[in-house]
């Protein structure tokens, strides 16, 4: 037996691994390097605290930071400009569980996504509750095992395991959702259901999902999708239906659009977790892209060491020029410098 | 069955007649307090299971927050956690936590307050009805918590769920004050308590007011004084008791002995009650849409206490003035309501027009 399942999961990692490796690996070519420092000791986190997995991170306008993070209960922190404690959030809130992302709106108002709970809630920039989309399963109903099969049904209002929310000009709310929902709904900005593209079944065709990751949507109204499991971005149009796709960017784990009238798109082929061997050769990098998908270059590695990256969950990209990333596998959260991007334009496809 | 059928085609022309009339029910105009409650920054409301007032015009939340937790024990596992009661003045200004850490507070499903200003919790579950004076200091059960949890195997996704709750002790149900997912808790004049045992159990428990158990009525069904589900209940000045028949989308009205009076299909799926106080006695009724959808029902009901329908007023939503499945109505007086939401996680405070 101790030998059929050590050949088991041996055969598991080499088919696992390979297929990964294959797919993970970006396939654009020709991308410029663009240098780049990381800030030592940004966030200060205070005596007695500790960071968990800081797979949420967003800047409001004044450039204080909100980082969403996984320790022994999920915990939502702001942060100054200087990276200076200020307060803790939603402390002992309903709907934090385990974490998954969190965005701040154009009034600054405080989203998470929380794929322990659910939920995804609207703060005010102040911190107190507004709105909640979504249900946290009752407790009533008794503890929960993993389940096999298939998805149930998606339902319009209720998420399963969601990961992301962005909004559009008009206030839209559009969520990704998520683990076991393989969809993106859209709402108005009352919480009221519109539209959704997918559905509870993983699809790989165009307006179809397998984990959508991260998602945020452009000035245009556009819905940028990292699409995971499928080693892709998608992009919808404000309907949700399907525009474009990029397969060339590795895997799809998480998006950022820069605010302005000159948007830029920040892409991440984080590395997996688990760090598996060779891993760190193909994945680790970010791209920067034009809204039309040129990319002007990357930036970026799997690393341990400040300055490279462990899973990189989260990108706030508010400041094209200082890319605040959260990651999973270091408990750190991370300002990076981008020098000016190369003179030539680059012929990165 | 062929008795069966006339009475169905009965009830199906009675069920279309209500129809029309629900469609002439009356709006009634309304307005919704802004930030009727202040909370400390470090205090959040999460799904309000019950919202409450006493005779000073204080204000009581039990709510479904913070962290529902397991714990592994020998060879079990424990469940504790996971709702609060705040109490709050008449002007929504925070007071106080009671109640901090109780054994008893798991799934706050219902809050009420008696003349005597005690204040009750049901638990829906721990299975507690739990009698606390006016400082909070508990002095009476009924119930008791199930000592652990099962833990269930994987199923298969979309196979229901829910077969994980280890809820009902051996023996729960009728004839005890073991309850099954309990949902809410009344008095008559003489202080008579009356439990729905409403969704594991589907009966009304009545006891005396020291808590000696008298007697218990209905399981589950269709006809008169059987239950769906008894979502709330009220008693009337007579002692008149008013049942929430969720599951079967009615408010059934029984005597003070569980007789079975009359009952009311026109109201949707009732479920959150409220009878005001006074000579001239009103009910409210809550047609709550269900959690999982915003976009149904979600409209309260004015009624007299014969089902004659005064009015209605809201809808399911997010907004102020909409309601995201409301689970308790406060009525102490007549014209300003205080309403309890699960899915918006808030208190609204309303006033009638």
């Amino acid at each position: 037996m101790k030998s059929f399942l050590a050949c088991v999961s041996t055969i598991a990692l080499l088919l696992g691994g390979s297929h990964a490796f294959a797919q993970q690996k970006a396939t654009a070519q020709n991308v410029p390097e663009i240098s780049y420092t990381s800030a030592p000791n940004f966030l200060k986190i205070p005596a007695g605290e500790t960071l968990g997995e800081a797979v949420g991170v967003a800047t409001n306008s004044k450039g204080h930071v909100f980082v969403y993070h996984r320790s022994a209960n999920t915990r939502l922190w702001e942060f100054d400009k200087n990276g200076v404690f200020v307060k803790e959030i939603g402390k002992g809130y309903y709907g934090f569980e385990f974490a998954h992302s969190v965005r701040v709106d154009a009034q600054d108002n405080i989203w998470t996504v929380d794929e322990g709970t659910n939920t995804v809630t609207k703060f005010s920039p102040e911190g107190k509750f507004l709105m909640v989309l979504g249900r946290r399963p009752p407790a009533v109903d008794g503890a929960v095992a993993t389940a096999n099969g298939p998805n149930p049904p998606a339902q319009k209002y209720i998420f399963c395991r969601p990961t992301d929310v962005g909004w559009d000009p008009q206030g839209n709310i559009f969520v990704s959702d998520g683990y076991c929902n393989n969809r993106v709904v859209k709402f108005d900005k009352n919480g009221r259901f519109l539209a959704q593209a997918g559905s509870e079944k993983s699809g790989n065709g165009p307006g179809e999902f397998n984990l959508p990751h991260g998602l945020q949507v452009d000035g245009q109204g556009n819905v940028w999708v990292a699409d995971r499991s499928n080693n892709r971005y998608q992009v919808l149009d404000n309907n949700l239906k399907p525009k474009t796709t990029y397969t060339n960017l590795g895997v799809g784990w998480t998006v950022c659009v820069s605010p302005g009238p000159h948007q830029y798109v920040f892409a991440s082929n984080s590395n997996p977790n688990g760090n598996g061997p060779g891993t760190w050769d193909n994945t680790g990098e970010i791209y920067k892209l034009e809204l039309d998908g040129t990319i002007l270059g990357k930036f970026g590695h799997a690393s341990k060491e400040l300055g490279g990256f462990q899973v990189v969950h989260m990108m706030d990209c508010r400041n094209p020029n200082e890319i605040v990333v959260g990651e999973i596998e270091s408990w750190r959260v991370q300002k990076l410098i981008l020098q000016p991007a190369p003179a030539k334009p680059s012929n990165a496809r | 069955m062929k008795r069966f059928l006339p009475m169905l085609l009965a009830t199906t022309l009675i069920a279309g007649l209500q129809a029309t009339a629900q469609n002439a029910v009356p709006e009634i105009s309304f307005d919704s307090v802004a930030n009727p409650l202040t909370l400390p920054d470090d205090i959040y409301l999460g799904e309000v299971g019950g919202v409450a007032a006493n005779s000073r015009g204080e204000i009581f939340v039990y709510t479904r927050t913070g962290h529902p937790t397991v714990s592994l024990g020998s060879s079990r596992a424990f469940a504790h956690g996971g709702s609060r009661l705040f109490q709050f003045d008449r002007t929504g200004k925070f007071i106080r936590e009671i109640g901090q850490e109780s054994y008893g507070f798991m799934f706050a499903q219902q809050v009420r307050i008696d003349p005597q200003d005690n204040i009750w919790i049901v638990d829906q579950m721990s299975g507690y009805v739990m009698k606390l004076d006016p400082t909070g200091h508990v002095l009476m059960l009924l119930g008791r918590k199930p000592e652990a949890i099962t833990v269930p195997a994987p199923a298969p996704r979309g196979g229901g769920g829910g077969g994980g709750r280890g809820g009902a002790l051996p023996g729960a149900g009728n004839s005890s004050d073991v309850f099954n997912r309990p949902t809410d808790v009344a008095w008559d004049a003489a202080g008579n308590i009356f439990v729905a045992d409403g969704i594991g159990n589907t009966r009304i428990a009545k006891f005396n007011s020291k808590g000696v158990f008298i007697k218990s009525w209905g399981s589950t069904g269709t006809g008169p004084g059987l239950f769906g589900s008894v979502l709330a209940i009220a008693v009337d000045a007579q002692g008149n008791v008013y049942a929430a028949d969720g599951g079967n989308k009615r408010i059934q009205v029984f005597d003070n002995n569980g007789t079975f009076k009359t009952q009311y299909t026109n109201v949707g799926t009732p479920a959150a009650l409220c009878i005001t106080p006074g000579p001239n006695q009103f009910l409210y009724s809550s047609n709550s849409n269900p959690p999982e959808d915003i976009d149904v029902a979600g409209e309260i009901y004015k009624m007299k206490l014969d089902g004659t329908l005064v009015g209605k007023f809201g809808r399911a939503g997010k907004l102020p003035k909409e309601f995201g499945t409301v689970n308790s109505i406060d009525c102490r007086s007549e014209t300003n309501l205080l309403v309890g939401e699960i899915g918006n996680m808030r208190v609204q405070k309303l006033t009638l027009h």
